[in-house]
């Protein structure tokens, strides 16, 4: 037989039995979609962390106390800190030509009062430079004072989370809190804003470096966020950093550097693994559909025993009987997979307009695997009854008998 | 040519094993005219299958013109099936969904030959047995005898060199069943080969050659006398 000669003996096959059809595409049409549609959130996902990577504006880099290898992971959970890192460290290193802005940052818990309501906030301690570092906007008020490295200053900037809890609709700039033992005026309110980085920037609390080494009672800095005045100078900057360090830790090299590159490649690592994982589960769906493509073959080559036995006394040969329900299959995976195409396209576009600023994208790969994975369920799942059918005695089976 | 020696076949049935054939021997020249009679269960069909290359024997030989099909692997039966053997069913056996010109084309399509020469060809036949005005017609659009004509059509699409024939009047009225066979038997004068099995005595006995099965057994009912 030839091709076409395949489509048209079961075309009429599949007018015949339209619902069973149409479920069938369905099935499969289902599975591609949502292999191409999850892995195209997950990209989507990545590409959304890569632009707010990108939306903090220059080269960062990321100085952590304490001595760890790294290529960019997680920062360290538990301290290995010989010594601790001081605002007098960065005060020493902050003249280095290549370091445009410094932000150090002392970070902890406090609590929050105003009048009766109290609130348990992420406090962070820096210096105004931390505004542009992390691209902050301020709804009303003003940052923190330039003289914050230096010394306490009571003033504190709320998240508008956080003033919303803790004022409700009253204005907020010149009010005082009091935060742990000690009283602030609330000089600042940011702008309302999503999270950037996985931290809730609405629900925190900024105040000046040094009254947070007052208000949390230790010099240890937590971080310290540089950001380059030149690209590709990261090498050089650190290089210099860990000499000035050294000399002023009793020779010791104990601190680590988080590039803001190695945090991307690390998210576009772990992004990546998650949309693989996320599309292999919902190529489950495609076994599924698999199965059903084998139940439904079955039921065809026992409708169909006449049809068989005939063909064989006709000269067919087992081959030919095989290829025709194993193309019948294909057929309806090919069916399938047009449909969960278009409708995964349909859905990427739909997420596109009602969601514009996630950049939704359908990688290759995925669409790829999505289809060849379609086509072997198609394939290896009406393999089992087209065998089965291929070796029909053809008198019995034109008896009608099994 | 056909020649069966020693050709044997049992059935395991149930726990008594069924002789279908029992050491049959058996002789066909071109344009013979066979009829095969005996009791149900006797192994007529089971002989028919044989010949038509759609049963394996347990042991014997079989040719078919000096082919030892015995010996050949399915893909090969299946293609000398195709060559030389045209099957007549009492059922019909058209496939429901394709129209008449369609069913007979089948035998064409598995052997690859392009549509527009299937369909000439098929047209032809149709002419020749007198129906190719309903060559568009599905099978449940036909009566009995109009549906056993498309299936002789199929059978002789091939040009076979043996018609093998299994009650091909069973299913039908007296008028088309008469009809069926002067029409086989016309096929047969211009030199086809034709074997039919039947338990019809009348039908049997038009035969010059008539073949008996009992138990397997297969026994010549008379010396073939001349054709006239």
């Amino acid at each position: 037989m030839r091709l076409v000669d395949y489509w048209e003996f079961s075309v009429p096959v599949f007018k015949r039995h339209i619902p069973r059809t149409l479920l069938l595409t369905l099935a499969i049409a289902i599975g591609v979609c949502s292999v191409i549609l999850l892995t195209s959130l997950g990209e989507g996902a990545r590409r959304f962390i890569e632009q707010e990577f990108s939306s903090l504006g220059a080269d960062l880099l990321i100085i952590l106390p304490g001595k760890k290898e790294t290529q960019g992971g997680a920062p360290p959970i538990y301290g290995t800190t010989t010594r601790d890192l001081t605002l007098e460290d960065v005060q020493a290193i902050e003249h280095i030509s290549t370091i445009d802005k410094i932000a150090p940052i002392i970070a902890g818990t406090a609590l929050i009062t105003f009048q009766n309501r109290s609130r348990e906030v992420i406090t962070m301690g820096s210096t105004p430079a931390i505004f542009p570092i992390r691209d902050l906007t301020l709804g009303e008020g003003r940052a923190l004072p330039e003289n914050s490295s230096t010394q306490h200053v009571p003033v504190i900037v709320l998240g508008s989370k956080i003033k919303k809890e803790l004022f409700g609709n009253q204005s907020a700039v010149g009010e005082w809190v009091r935060a742990g033992d000690y009283r602030f005026r609330v000089i600042g309110v940011l702008e309302e804003r999503g999270e950037s980085l996985g931290l809730d920037l609405r629900d925190m609390a900024i105040i000046p470096v040094r009254s947070a080494e007052m208000l949390f009672n230790s010099p240890a800095l937590f971080r310290v966020i540089i950001q380059l005045s030149q690209s590709n100078s990261e090498a050089y900057t650190e290089q210099r950093i860990r000499k000035i360090i050294a000399e002023r830790h009793e020779g010791k090299d104990d601190i680590s550097f988080v590039s803001q590159d190695s945090i991307l490649s690390a998210f576009n690592s772990i992004m990546l693994t998650v949309t693989a994982v996320v599309g292999a589960i919902a190529a489950i769906s495609l076994v599924v559909a698999g199965v059903l493509i084998m139940n439904v073959t079955y039921i065809s080559v026992a409708q169909r025993r006449h049809e068989i036995g005939l063909l064989k006394a006709l000269g067919a040969t087992g081959l030919q009987v095989k290829r025709i329900f194993i193309g019948e299959a294909l057929l309806l995976t090919t069916a399938g997979s047009v449909i969960g195409m278009l409708l995964a396209f349909s859905g990427i576009e739909f997420v596109r307009w009602y969601w514009p600023d996630f950049p939704i994208a359908a990688t290759w790969w995925a669409v790829i695997s999505a289809i060849v994975t379609a086509f072997i369920m198609g394939a290896l799942f009406s393999w089992l009854p087209a065998a089965k059918a291929s070796k029909l005695d053809p008198i019995l089976a034109m008896r009608g008998f099994s | 040519m056909i020649l069966l020696k020693d050709v044997c076949k049992t059935y395991e049935l149930g726990e008594t094993p069924l002789k279908a054939l029992d050491h049959v021997n058996l002789s066909i020249n071109p344009g013979d005219y066979l009829s095969v009679m005996g009791p149900s269960g006797s192994g007529k069909s089971t002989l028919l299958n044989m010949i038509g290359l759609l049963d394996r024997p347990d042991s014997g030989e079989l040719y078919i013109n000096d082919i030892a099909t015995h010996s050949l692997i399915e893909e090969e039966r299946a293609k000398l099936r195709q060559n030389n053997i045209g099957f007549i069913f009492q059922s019909f056996h058209l496939i429901p969904r394709l129209t008449a010109l369609e069913n007979v084309e089948v035998p064409l399509m598995l052997s690859k030959t392009p549509k527009h020469e299937r369909r000439e060809q098929s047209m032809k036949i149709l002419e020749q047995l007198g129906i190719s005005s309903r060559a568009d017609h599905l099978p449940k659009q036909l009566s009995g005898g109009q549906l056993q004509r498309v299936a002789i059509a199929r059978a002789l699409l091939m040009k076979p060199s043996i018609l093998l024939a299994d009650e091909p009047t069973g299913n039908l009225d007296s008028r088309s069943g008469s009809e069926v066979i002067e029409l086989l038997e016309k096929f047969n004068q211009e030199g086809i080969t034709l074997m039919m099995v039947t338990h019809d005595v009348q039908l049997g006995s038009r035969a010059p050659r008539k073949l008996q099965i009992i138990d397997g057994k297969l026994s010549e009912v008379e010396k073939h006398h001349a054709f006239s």
